[in-house]
């Protein structure tokens, strides 16, 4: 018998350690011989903690299960889920990115080149660097952090600049609310992000690499820490890449706590041991980046796409998803719903679908109100938005973004006047303070819409003003987009809003 | 006043990174991790190993929400103030927390007990409301559950 459970943050927060205890003192009264292995995650985060059995039979799932069901579990008496693998959330989805994830135990390399891993590398190694690069390019990856930048674009970039050292900088500072994707992998399947950080320097011709991981994510930094080291140790990093005759080789590097780190310059900054200060574009990083030197800075999902794309062929990936927006992308599914967690599918479900079937609607089982897509920079949407299909232009088209691809869903005790004073005040905390429309106007925000809470409508058209001024006078994304979610509170909720609803009378 | 390490103490944490590239993000990791906050003795020695000026090096200290100058009570409780932990009632559950712990954001009890900060999401939105106690993550924490949590670490 084999019993797996996952070692995920999320999971280990809702109990997974005292089952994983539980479970081996039951195993030891009962004198019964047991593998106990510890996984990524399923990404089912409601069923943690998830266990799951296979007596030969293939993987059952059990779960929520608490430290006193796990006589019932053992013995099979408990109540199942079926196989793990056709529970209609997990079956429903098209998982390439993570595919191992929640499979595999995450810091074993022999069982990661048993289900694939490997694979990309060793075919890119017979590849010339251009040719790596444009197999990027035909499989239409775009940047997962938030842009949606073509990766293949920005890799060219980088490996026509000349520079006697280039870098490979992968930000995996995911500060975003309602997004563990990057963690995930990370604690699930920390050798895809190598093998994908690997193919990137031998596409561009760098030669480091480092990994920029928030500090708020302790346990992803140890495995990630612990997978490098295993890596080079297996000669999947350093001075002989698989024996080729190439070299690679990385580090973790942990952030200190500033949401703004996770704009790529910011984060630059941040590496170089600065203030982490916005720069302005141009230079681009792909040019002058880390230290000045041409650099690719990368979303962690963008990097640990890259593996299956050269296992599987770019157009085998490229053969997914919906117009400009290809293959799939990891849904993270959070806040008020029934059914959270991470959601691989390929783009073009329309958001209901995603909020209403597989998440199963709110937890509180209270009609949902708004979603919030794309962290605390994304718009929120209300229900009359529910056809938008997941895709980069499509959301765009509604006024809003996919961001990292995190939902956040809200009932209606949702207050959503509250919530764009939030949007406010997260901005005047976390900004880098450099330009005036983003660290003064964030401040006037948070105080403009005290006023429209305390009934003076004219203040309504003043937070249009400054949600004007933010937009056009901001040099990033944390001021020129804080109005998204502001914005579309306010329009699409007005009733919230107690100045508009007095202007209106 | 709390006690300061010495320059002695200070400076092969400071040099035991210096080789990186970019050496001072590991160094103030190094210096918190030992010490408990950054020591003021420390600004000097790090401007000296790294050419820089001590008004820059406290501009990069005082960047970072993660490092004090000063060190926190023997528990640090960080509790998740971001939208997906708010549309499952985290600001109810930290107004109760901080009311029974008599702190307000960033404060300190009085007996050095317990420090709270908020924290800008910690990656556990599937499971909020969510929480980190000591560097461990918890996940559909509700208040007595809280409650519990704090008395199970001897807080
Ligand atoms: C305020 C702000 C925060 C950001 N945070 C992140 C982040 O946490 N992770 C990330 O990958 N990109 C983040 N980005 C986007 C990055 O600047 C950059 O576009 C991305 O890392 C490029 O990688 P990609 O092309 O693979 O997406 C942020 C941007 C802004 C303006
Ligand atoms: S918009 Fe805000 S965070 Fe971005 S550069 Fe300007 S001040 Fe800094
Ligand atoms: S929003 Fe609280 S953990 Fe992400």
């Amino acid at each position: 018998m084999k019993i797996y459970v996952s070692r995920d943050s999320a999971a280990k927060a809702v109990g997974a350690e005292r089952v994983v205890a539980a479970l081996r003192a039951e195993l030891a009264a009962q004198g019964v011989e047991a593998e106990i292995i510890r996984t990524g995650s399923r990404g089912m985060v409601w069923l943690e903690p998830l266990v799951e059995v296979d007596r030969g039979l293939g993987r059952m799932a059990y779960g929520p299960v608490a430290p006193g069901d796990v006589a019932g579990v053992l013995e099979g008496s408990a109540e199942s889920l079926g196989l793990t693998e056709e529970i209609p959330f997990f079956a429903r989805q098209t998982r390439l990115t993570f595919a191992r994830c929640g499979v595999t135990d995450p810091l074993c390399l022999r069982d990661y080149e048993a289900h694939g891993g490997l694979a990309g590398l060793r075919r890119a190694l017979a590849m010339s660097g251009d040719e790596i690069v444009a197999e990027v390019t035909a499989s239409g990856l775009r940047g997962r952090g938030g842009a949606g930048f073509p990766t293949g674009i920005k890799w060219n970039t980088v490996r026509q600049a000349e520079a006697e050292q280039k870098y490979i900088v992968c930000n995996a500072d995911e500060g975003d609310s309602g997004t563990f994707a990057d963690r995930m992998i990370m604690e699930g399947d920390p050798f895809t992000l190598i093998e994908g950080m690997v193919i990137a320097g031998l596409g561009v011709g760098a030669g480091r690499g480092y990994v920029y991981l928030r500090s708020e994510y302790p346990d992803a930094i140890a495995v990630m820490n612990e997978a490098v080291a295993l890596a080079r140790a297996a000669g999947v990093l350093g001075a002989d890449v698989l024996g080729s005759g190439r070299s690679f080789d990385m580090e973790i590097r942990s952030g200190a706590g500033a949401y703004v780190c996770g704009e790529e310059t910011s984060l630059l900054n941040s590496l170089e041991g600065k203030r982490g200060v916005v720069r302005a574009k141009p230079p681009l990083p792909a040019l002058e980046g880390f230290l000045g030197r041409p650099t690719v800075v990368n979303n962690v999902i963008s990097l640990a796409t890259v593996p299956v794309i050269f296992e599987k062929g770019a157009a085998f990936y490229a053969a997914f998803g919906l117009g400009r927006s290809k293959g799939t992308i990891p849904v993270q599914i959070a806040g008020n719903v029934a059914r959270g967690g991470l959601f691989e599918t390929a783009f073009g479900m329309p958001l209901g679908a995603l909020v209403d079937e597989v998440a199963g609607g709110t937890a509180s089982g209270r009609p949902v109100k708004a979603v919030q897509i794309g962290g605390p920079l994304g718009a929120y949407f209300g229900r009359d938005k529910f056809e938008t299909p997941f895709g980069y232009e499509d959301f765009d088209g509604q006024g809003g973004l996919i961001g990292h691809a995190g939902l956040v869903v809200f009932d209606e005790s949702a207050d959503m006047l509250k919530m764009a004073r939030f949007a406010m005040e997260f901005c005047a905390v976390e900004s880098c303070g450099k330009c005036t429309p983003c660290r003064i106007g964030a401040v006037r925000g948070v105080e403009t819409i005290d006023r429209i809470a305390g009934g003076d409508a004219a203040a309504v058209t003043v937070l249009s003003d400054l949600c004007e001024v933010m937009k056009d006078g901001s040099l990033c994304a944390l001021g020129g987009f804080t109005p998204y979610p502001v914005l579309s509170a306010l329009r699409g909720f007005p009733e919230d809003f107690a100045g508009v609803r007095e202007a209106a009378e | 006043m709390h006690p300061q390490p010495s320059e002695e103490e200070i400076r092969p944490v400071v040099q035991a990174h210096l080789h990186l590239e970019g050496p001072l993000l590991p160094i103030l990791h190094d210096l918190q991790a030992r010490f408990g906050f950054i020591p003021e003795a420390a600004t000097r020695v790090m401007a000296e190993a790294l050419n820089l000026s001590v008004a820059e090096v406290i501009g990069v200290i005082s960047f970072y929400h993660d490092f004090r100058k000063a060190p926190a009570g023997r528990h640090v409780l960080k509790l998740c103030r971001a939208e997906a932990c708010q549309s499952v009632g985290s600001d109810a559950l930290a107004a109760s927390l901080l009311g029974k712990l008599g702190v307000d954001w960033h404060g300190t009890t009085p007996d050095g007990r317990i420090t709270v900060e908020p924290v800008y999401c910690l990656g556990l939105c599937a499971c909020g409301p969510a929480l980190m106690l000591d560097g461990v993550g918890h996940g559909r924490v509700d208040a007595p559950g809280a409650i519990a949590i704090l008395e199970e670490a001897g807080v």
